[in-house]
């Protein structure tokens, strides 16, 4: 390079991409609105305008001989939306969300303590690879083998047949709410699908708020007379908290809005997302589609409220 | 200094993990003996008997081929798209300060934060609204979009990891913007922009949810595999195609776990 050698302020550039960029040197500013614009033009307008588009819909209402969409400012179809068979559709959801999240929790407590403490090297490679792969393979791969372990003629119902134990599963299924004909047309079945497919999404927040907490924190609360159950309640667990939260964002969201395994693998009483489904499409009522995604939304940014204020957002 | 009898996990602890483990994986390898089975009537187990026809049955099925075509042609312009907007994105909120930076991550995260069921119909809507008529190219719109944040994130860990002095440097040393750009910071961020585009490709060739709603009478991939799943009609062909896609979906995977593994930010971590 001979650089040292020309004078301190060099001549304008030559040639329209020399000239084009000393003028974006000059105005950073016009720089950053060329970088940003095609990225903002795509999200904010393309997809923001049909979010608001959408959400404008929830308040316009259908005619119910034409049924066609009448464009008057309404608040007949969130009535509609607070009936007795809708509500019963989003609590059904809600509850199914919150026993889904707190199982995925519990599952994935161990798996990302041990991989936050004591794997290491190789071992730890294999955690994080065993986390990702099943979070990133099909989602509807992994329910199509649900499909073939919860069925009656599946890898199950041999197995408890085996262990001698069909008398347990029968009786499971003989229960009320949560039983069925089989596993595959059961709530239950519904729920392990569910944990199944979102748990990887608990496991990663946790075990980057566990790979926080020292060890030798631990040590001491053991140091000091603390037994193991009273250092996990004391010290572990509040450590985790915040990674516990940051995956229920995930699990929550995802089960509020999912319709597709309580499709396939469930009964025929709907949730969130199948209602939305169904109204938008067979029963072409756009509105009070539109107001039952208001649901979730309004649920989630509750949700993400309360876990901001309680610092998920750091073990993202 | 830790005693050794601190280190050691709790016999429990393993179990517990391994087990957590086990119950990830196991339903998976299931698949791959399913592939294999001669029964085509139900999901009996044990399989009755073990065969490989099918691979070749699946193999001279159109439909499964038009499928996968249309799956991989939709996965490579969206990640193409959402590599370019990703990496403007990703170059602006890292590279400069202004006002709504945080805005702006917030807006790229907000597709695949919301349930895919409300983009989806968002989208829907918008294009009856504006009278666009479904076609190959409103899925690729719906797939780019919820495309760009793992492009995005992929590239703004990267970009924290530049220092801005050789980008200075570059300059003090007559380089353009332009050159600046491509030799300076595209050999820094290309390994992460590589991995950004295998995940965006895995992502797009696997999403249903929007598919669904933006998808006219096209069948993509996944959309084949939903309605064989509500309704089964060739079960062992069904099989053989969720065993590939598998296999498919573990190769970028992987590979993008390679590219990134040396950074502080884990490729794909913000799915």
């Amino acid at each position: 390079m001979t650089a040292f050698a020309e004078p301190l302020v060099l001549p304008e550039r030559r040639g329209p991409a020399g000239r084009l960029s000393d003028f974006f040197w000059k105005h950073p500013h016009l720089l950053l609105t060329v970088m940003l614009a095609p990225p903002l033009l795509w999200l904010g307008v393309v997809y923001l305008g049909s979010l608001f588009a959408l959400l404008l819909q929830s308040f316009f209402s259908i005619d119910d001989f034409s049924g066609l969409i009448n464009y008057e400012f309404t608040l007949a179809t969130y009535r509609q939306l607070l009936s007795e068979t809708n509500l019963d559709i989003i609590l059904r959801t809600v509850t199914m969300a919150a026993t889904v999240t707190l199982a995925s929790a519990v599952i994935a407590f161990p798996i990302a303590y041990y991989a936050a403490r004591y794997a290491q090297g190789k071992w730890k490679v294999l955690f994080y690879l065993g986390v990702m792969l099943p979070l990133w393979s099909s989602y509807l791969v992994k329910i199509y083998a649900w499909k073939l372990i919860l069925a009656k003629e599946g890898i199950l119902t041999w197995i408890f047949e085996k262990l001698h134990l069909l008398w347990l599963l029968d009786g499971w299924l003989s229960l009320p709410v949560v039983g069925g004909n089989s596993l595959s047309v059961s709530y239950t079945g519904t729920f392990i699908v569910f944990v199944y497919v979102w748990l990887p999404f608990m496991i990663l927040p946790i075990q980057a708020a566990l790979e926080r907490v020292p060890g030798n924190l631990i040590e001491a609360s053991s140091d000091l007379g603390g037994t193991p159950a009273q250092t996990f309640r004391h010290v572990l667990f509040p450590l985790a908290l915040p990674g516990i939260v940051a995956g229920s964002i995930f699990t929550f969201s995802l089960t509020l809005g999912d319709y597709i395994i309580p499709q396939i693998v469930g009964s025929s009483r709907l949730f969130i997302g199948q209602a939305v489904y169904a109204q938008q499409g067979t029963a072409g009522n756009i509105p009070l589609a539109a107001a039952f995604t208001v649901v979730p939304i309004v649920i989630m940014g509750a949700y993400l409220f309360v876990a901001k204020r309680m610092g998920a957002f750091d073990a993202l | 200094m830790r005693s050794d009898r601190l280190n050691r996990s709790p016999m429990g602890l393993k179990i517990a993990a391994a087990a957590g483990l086990a119950f990830l994986h196991l339903p998976i390898l299931l698949i791959f003996l399913y592939a294999f089975t001669t029964e085509e009537k139900s999901y009996q187990f044990p399989p009755p008997g073990l065969t490989a026809q099918w691979f070749a049955v699946a193999w001279n099925r159109p439909d499964v081929w038009a499928a996968l075509t249309l799956s991989v042609k939709v996965a490579a312009i969206a990640t193409s798209v959402a590599l370019v907007l990703g990496t403007l994105c990703a170059a602006a909120v890292s590279q400069t300060r202004f006002f709504g930076r945080e805005t702006i991550s917030l807006l790229v995260i907000l597709p695949i934060a919301l349930p895919g069921i409300i983009t989806g119909i968002a989208l829907r809507s918008a294009f009856s609204m504006a009278d666009i008529p479904f076609s190959f190219w409103t899925i690729v719109l719906g797939h780019a979009t919820f495309c760009i944040v793992v492009v995005y994130n992929n590239a703004v860990a990267r970009f924290r990891r530049i220092s801005g002095s050789l980008i200075e440097a570059s300059m003090d040393l007559g380089a353009d913007g332009f050159q600046t750009f491509r030799h300076i910071i595209l050999p820094n961020i290309g390994t992460a922009l590589l991995a950004g585009g295998m995940l965006a490709f895995a992502l797009s060739f696997d999403e249903v949810i929007v598919t669904t709603f933006t998808a006219g009478q096209q069948s993509t991939l996944p959309i084949w595999m939903l309605e064989e799943l509500i309704r089964p009609r060739q079960r062992p062909v069904t099989n053989v195609v969720a065993m590939v896609v598998v296999l498919v979906t573990f190769l970028p995977i992987l590979g993008a776990y390679y590219l990134t593994r040396d950074g502080d930010q884990i490729a794909g971590a913000g799915k």
